[in-house]
């Protein structure tokens, strides 16, 4: 069983949300999910600033294996992007809860948090697989 | 119900992810398939290919009946232990399967056929066998493990005895030598130097784990493609089936045309191979972001191909491909792939990227 932090919130659809307070969240895939994955080879991330609703695709994380899509969990602005991906895909394997992180939204709305997955609604989610 | 090999245990002891290959669990990773493949072109790595079936081919007519059986021609091989890389055709010349012809003499020889397609190879060689005075033998006390990478040699040289080290000294490649229980051959699926060693079942734990103990790195499958793919070698059932001729799957080197020699499809390859009209089979490559998968659709100016298979090759840092064109495609061409909705500029090589560690084009 991967680690499931219980600090986070998650999405059905394998992303992770950290709250970092001021109606900001970063993101990113979870360790589950990179590792249906497998290693990553690259990242394609959305532009800064661009303007995202929850269920959207906004980036893809491309592995060995196949490409695949990373929705948006919230509704917001993309605030900042993580850089450090596009030279080293692999943290999204090492840390993804942590320098494997993918991009930074400010919410419209930070009642929307209360609608995500906590980790053990996330974990059952993953037992359903 | 699927197969184990003898190593299995190793494989969970060393944290593998196992996956179903065509009815055997094997590793497809032992944590990342990519430092997995960078062991294999920078020092030493292993893999367990005891799936793979041998075969032995033994009698009197045994050098008659493989030259009928396989479209490269054994009566090359006159040094014993030599080794010969070929197809075996269907008679409309559709590939069968690929395989090693290893010779020891004119009538004693092994091959190793893949394990995905053993039922149907086995049956067939049986059926072709039957007017000639052979026995085949399959050898499934056998394991397999195959030991590649610039370090390779020399980490298995720190665990043979002294019979054993004469029997290899000096082997050139795609040469083999029984030494004592273990058949040493110069082999491999990498494009690196190293063995494939076959030996009794119960003792391949034990060279596994002195494997390990030298410094070998275990890779899974997962890495196995990715190092075939940047060699350029093919892999059956995605490069070639038996819908797919050798003239159409970079094979073509392999078939000796002589007059008296009549192969199983010849006629039909020498038909195909007059008309000109068959496919090739190329290399790509896309130096932007994005990986080439097997299935995606080729636009040419002279047709549209398909990638047969497709992968992100961890030497170059970009994706690369084999695919199957039109044969008027020429080296050098760019050629487009329809990639994720968008038709993505990729340029045709010939199907060789990177061997012995480095870039190969």
């Amino acid at each position: 069983m991967s680690n499931i932090p219980s600090e986070l919130k998650y999405a059905t659809s394998h992303e992770w949300v950290r709250n970092e307070g001021d109606g900001i969240v970063t993101v990113g895939i979870t360790e589950h999910a990179q590792e249906l994955l497998g290693d990553m080879v690259f990242v394609e991330l959305p532009e800064v600033g661009e303007s995202v609703s929850t269920g959207d695709d906004v980036a893809v994380a491309e592995s060995v294996k196949a490409a695949s899509d990373i929705y948006a969990p919230v509704t917001g602005e993309v605030l900042e992007v993580n850089e450090d991906l596009e030279d080293s895909p692999e943290l999204v394997n090492s840390d993804a809860f942590g320098d494997g992180w993918m991009f930074k939204i400010k919410l419209e709305d930070e009642g929307e948090l209360e609608s995500l997955l906590d980790a053990e609604g996330y974990a059952n989610s993953i037992d359903e697989d | 119900m699927t197969s184990k090999t003898v190593l299995h245990a190793k494989h969970i002891e060393a944290g593998a992810k196992m996956v179903d290959f065509y009815g055997w669990e094997m590793p497809i990773n032992y944590g990342s398939q990519i430092e997995e493949h960078h062991a294999v072109r920078q020092d030493a790595g292993m893999f367990d290919v005891s799936h793979m079936t041998i075969v032995d081919v033994k009698g009197a007519d045994a050098k008659a009946f493989l030259r009928r059986l396989v479209i490269n021609d054994v009566a090359k091989l006159d040094v014993a232990g030599k080794a010969l890389y070929t197809g075996m055709c269907n008679h409309e010349g559709g590939v069968i399967d690929d395989l090693i012809v290893y010779f020891f003499t004119d009538t004693d020889y092994r091959l190793v056929v893949n394990s995905a397609t053993r039922e149907k190879d086995l049956a067939w060689i049986a059926e072709q066998s039957a007017d000639f005075d052979v026995t085949v033998t399959e050898r499934p006390e056998f394991a397999m493990i195959a030991v590649q990478g610039p370090q390779a040699k020399a980490k298995v040289a720190t665990l043979l005895n002294a019979e054993q080290t004469a029997a290899v000294d000096g082997m050139k490649p795609f040469f083999s030598a029984q030494a004592g229980d273990l058949f040493i051959a110069t082999t491999g699926y990498t494009g690196e130097s190293g063995y494939e060693i076959a030996l009794p079942a119960e003792q391949a734990a034990d060279l596994w784990q002195q494997l390990l103990d030298a410094g070998v790195q275990p890779c899974g499958l997962g890495a196995r493609d990715t190092l075939r793919l940047e060699a350029g070698m093919n892999l059956y059932g995605l490069d070639m089936d038996e819908s797919v001729t050798p003239l159409a799957a970079n094979m073509a080197w392999t078939i000796v045309w002589d007059e008296e020699r009549d192969f199983i499809g010849k006629e039909k390859l020498a038909e195909l191979r007059a008309a000109g009209t068959e496919p090739k089979l190329v290399g790509l490559i896309l130096e932007e972001k994005g990986v080439l998968r097997s299935g995606l659709k080729v636009v040419t100016e002279h047709g549209e191909g398909v990638i047969t298979s497709g992968t992100f090759s961890p030497t170059l840092g970009h994706s690369i491909a084999m695919a199957r064109v039109p044969r008027a495609v020429k080296l050098e061409d760019t050629v487009q792939v329809e990639m994720r909705k968008k038709l993505v500029d990729v340029k045709v090589i010939k199907p060789s990227f990177a061997r012995n560690g480095k870039k190969a084009f």
